[in-house]
């Protein structure tokens, strides 16, 4: 009888762990998915793809808090603010350096890095902030285990959001055009595709998924100017997990890696500061066996 | 014409030098002095990431964990084996050699960004390693090194050096002695192999270069230099902690390659001199907010001048006087030629 | 007036000048080849045309100077480049190639009568629609290229070395496509060919290039008639 019930609650534990793993994979899903977008478009990655991300969630609470708006009206209200802000940041301070070597194009993302996170502590101080989950807190029975509906609400969102992206690559024009543009830029050219515009289109598209992100995230942890950095991280360890240039590898690595924090986090408690550690080793391991990742494509080196 | 070339610019060199080894008796007070002594075992970092990076090729952001083994093994010998920090520092390099070989096992199949990525992952990762393993480290304490500045001729006991002049000189010392070094490497056969690796491993390949043997060579001397670097740093701050040594230093080490220009000699330099002050002038530009002001000059000199400020001045060298020799000292990109806007696939 | 011409265009590449001073005419409605060796600079003239080079000089377009346009422009006023290599989106579906070539257009209909049409010309096309383009023999990925250029419903075809690498029989028939577009479709066509025999064939127009320079003209007939130009320039 005693050992039902221990098994019971460890299974109900088990089962809860991997929801809450999902969850967190999901955001982690979606930082990797606005990552590789970029790297897919310029081969580069986004080191400010977080910092960015941090930004929009604070322009999220300035509107929640000054401006007193509803929570249904900022969530889409930030999500466009931060499209059009990765699109004027790729025409302005991308642009110039398109084409040059990858070493110059990370320093450029480096020095986002450092400005956005400047701008944030600027206006917004250091102060720790809290800010509202859509989400009530109430727990939700699922088959007699006891699931958080925070839990549910995050895999809804990093779903829809998902479903969202492919459903534009794969279904609408402009989708196609900028998978082209990202490929064949030359060949695009000569069909009349302005191949600039696409890539700062992908660079809205990475902002807006980012702001998707940061404000799920923000509710989970406090609101800060680091907000983002350790979920950069584990978005990087899941791109490469998943493959950098594949937006199914994201999705997939990043819900691999949720759920193994959280695992960890709640099983392996001494280990617990070790976490990053294994994030390294985990992509220095992937990046041995499989450079491409689980889904990518190895990177050609051409004579 | 030659001649007179070398001659003058052996003279500003000597000029220079004379400078270094005088400003702090006569012109630096106390604080600029020290900081002059981390302008130097800055510089000796960058002088190895600048191998590595700039010389062979390889984006490294790894740097930050061997100026952490470097620092904290003279912070643990010093204080826990009470040996004058002076001698720590070549067990220090020894040990973050050693580490350096390791990365260099890995860090053979990677290439390009993957491997920046995974050394960056190595340098973010420091951190907690540290507050880990805190019986040896002193966890998230840190470790207070007293009698830092303790030289073994007892200049400073006896008031003939302040604490931070010989410090400075320490690191100075230190610095062109490792200069030398790795300019008589860079000169020598093995730098033209590392130089080839750059610009392009299957040609390098082709032309017999062991890349196992000359990229685990890169990391294993860059490592040195960090391991020295982050033993100096230990000295001069008088203490380490798990945050002394953390990415945001890695990163700082490859700007301040970068912006001293990649592939130069001279370059770590001007890029220690960068790494050290501009957040010093930056918070008096923007008080509360060096950041942005960093991240602004950041862009900025990569839009002006991405082959960085020895670079572009050698290049500007070259179109002036048309010197064929300026512009062969020209950098290539540490990732070989052209772009990253795109795949190119008309080639 | 004609529908593109060139007058004294230089071309460079770098420090490297190609073309030396190009004029020529294509007329609308007409198909114009442009002859010569390996290096000539024909595929650098068409480059120039379609803005991917840098020039100097006048090239109008229906009256309108196009020279220093970017290439994506040059593309939008109605000049489709097929390039040597084709320029196949590889790892895309055959119908997503063709999609892209209509990416510009938001004329359902009309877009879906071009398609039909295009599949009329080819008719493997149909059944192997979801198949990925690199899967595509030589052949199919030069009728691919044109059809995709077609999608774009240009009002100039630029085609570079159509024959390429392909085996008489395709050959034929991609020529006798060229000659049907021209025909009943009113494509006017820009073609570059080393296979001189096929090329004038189908030319209405036909201008020798040598080092650079213009070297002979005159009628598709003419050139191909006169046993000296055979002989000195098109080695048949």
């Amino acid at each position: 009888m005693a050992t039902e019930l221990l098994l019971a609650a460890s299974v109900q534990g088990v089962i809860q762990q991997l929801v809450f793993g999902i969850a967190t994979g999901g955001l982690y899903a979606s930082l990797a998915l606005a990552l590789v977008l970029i790297y897919r478009a310029m081969e580069t990655l986004n080191f400010a793809q977080g910092e960015m991300a941090t930004f929009t969630t604070f322009i999220a609470f300035s509107l929640l808090t000054y401006l007193h708006l509803p929570y249904f009206v900022v969530f889409p209200a930030t999500v466009v603010i931060a499209v059009l802000g990765g699109i004027l940041v790729e025409r302005v301070i991308i642009r110039p350096v398109e084409r040059a070597p990858v070493i110059t194009l990370v320093l450029v993302t480096l020095g986002l890095f450092a400005i956005f996170n400047g701008l944030s502590g600027l206006i917004w101080g250091y102060v720790v902030r809290p800010f509202p989950s859509p989400f009530p807190t109430t727990p939700v029975f699922v088959g007699g285990v006891g699931i958080s509906y925070q839990d549910l609400g995050l895999i809804g969102v990093s779903t829809i959001v998902l479903v969202l992206i492919w459903l534009l690559f794969s279904r609408t024009r402009i989708g196609l055009m900028m998978r082209a543009a990202a490929l064949y830029p030359e060949s695009s050219r000569l069909l009349g595709v302005r191949v600039g515009w696409m890539l700062a289109l992908g660079w809205g598209l990475a902002a807006g998924v980012g702001a998707v992100s940061g404000m799920m995230v923000a509710p989970i942890t406090v609101l800060d100017p680091n907000l983002m950095q350790s979920v950069l991280l584990y978005a990087f360890v899941a791109a490469v997990l998943g493959g950098i240039d594949s937006p199914v590898g994201a999705v997939v690595g990043g819900l691999a890696v949720g759920v193994v924090l959280a695992l960890v986090g709640t099983y392996l408690p001494a280990v617990q500061d070790l976490r990053l550690v294994f994030g390294f080793l985990v992509i220095i391991l992937v990046l041995l066996v499989k450079p491409g990742g689980l889904f990518g494509h190895e990177h050609v080196e051409r004579v | 014409m030659f001649g007179n070339d070398r001659t003058v610019a052996r003279g500003v060199v000597g000029f220079l030098v004379l400078l270094a080894l005088l400003a702090p008796l006569a012109a630096l007070g106390k604080f600029q002095t020290l900081e002059f002594a981390y302008v130097w075992s800055f510089a000796i970092a960058i002088v190895g990431v600048n191998l590595l990076t700039g010389y062979t090729g390889q984006i490294s952001l790894g740097n930050s964990a061997f100026m952490a083994i470097g620092g904290y093994t003279t912070a643990i010998v010093a204080t826990r084996l009470g040996w004058t920090p002076i001698a720590t520092i070549p067990l220090a390099a020894v040990l973050a050699t050693i580490g350096g070989i390791l990365l260099g096992i890995p860090a053979l199949k990677l290439r390009g960004l993957y491997l920046g990525l995974a050394t960056f992952a190595l340098a973010l990762s420091t951190p907690s390693v540290i507050r880990h393993f805190d019986e040896l480290t002193g966890g998230s304490q840190g470790i207070y090194i007293s009698g830092a500045a303790k030289d073994p001729f007892g200049l400073v006991e006896s008031g003939q050096l302040t604490a931070e002049q010989w410090l400075y000189y320490l690191s100075l010392v230190l610095f062109l002695l490792l200069f030398l070094f790795s300019r008589a490497l860079l000169m020598s056969d093995v730098g033209r192999s590392l130089r080839s690796i750059r610009d392009g491993e299957t040609v390098a390949v082709a032309n017999g270069i062991s890349l196992r043997y000359y990229k685990t060579l890169a990391f294993a001397i860059s490592a040195l230099f960090a391991g020295v670097a982050g033993s100096l740093n230990a000295m001069a701050t008088s203490y380490v902690g798990p945050n002394s040594f953390d990415a945001t230093i890695a990163l700082a080490l490859l700007v301040g390659a970068a912006i001293g220009g990649l592939g130069t000699q001279a370059g770590p330099i001007v890029g220690a001199l960068f790494t050290v002050w501009s957040p010093i002038y930056a918070q008096q530009i923007f008080k509360g907010r060096p950041d942005i002001v960093f991240g602004v000059l950041l862009i900025v000199i990569m839009y002006v001048m991405p082959q960085g400020a020895v670079g572009g001045f050698y290049r500007l060298l070259g179109l002036r006087l048309g010197l064929r020799r300026s512009v062969a000292a020209q950098p290539a990109s540490p990732l070989g030629p052209v772009t990253a806007g795109g795949i190119d696939e008309e080639r | 007036m004609a529908l593109l011409e060139l007058e004294n265009v230089v071309a460079s590449y770098g420090a490297i000048e190609v073309l030396h001073g190009v004029s020529l005419a294509v007329e609308e409605r007409s198909v114009v080849a442009m002859l010569g060796a390996n290096g000539a600079g024909k595929t650098t003239t068409l480059r120039a045309i379609s803005g991917r080079v840098k020039t100097y000089g006048v090239i109008r377009f229906d009256g309108r100077a196009i020279s220093g346009l970017a290439a994506e422009e040059v593309a939008r006023r109605g000049i489709a480049h097929v390039p040597e290599g084709r320029g196949t989106l590889a790892q895309l579906t055959v119908l997503e190639n063709l999609q892209m070539g209509a990416c510009l257009r938001h004329d359902r209909a009309g877009i879906k009568k071009d398609l039909d049409l295009v599949y009329e010309y080819f008719p493997w096309m149909p059944a192997r629609r979801s198949q990925t383009a690199a899967l595509l023999s030589g052949g199919e990925q030069q009728m691919l290229a044109i059809a995709r250029a077609l999608m774009m419903r240009p009002r100039l075809l630029l085609l570079d070395e159509p024959s390429l690498g392909l085996a008489p029989n395709v050959l034929r028939s991609i020529f006798a496509i060229i000659a049907q577009l021209n025909r009943d479709q009113g494509v006017t066509v820009l073609l570059v060919e080393q296979n001189a025999r096929a090329a004038l064939r189908v030319a209405d127009q036909a201008y020798v290039l040598e080092v650079g320079e213009i070297a002979v003209s005159g009628t598709g007939a003419e050139l191909a008639q006169n046993e000296s130009v055979r002989r000195s320039y098109l080695g048949y």
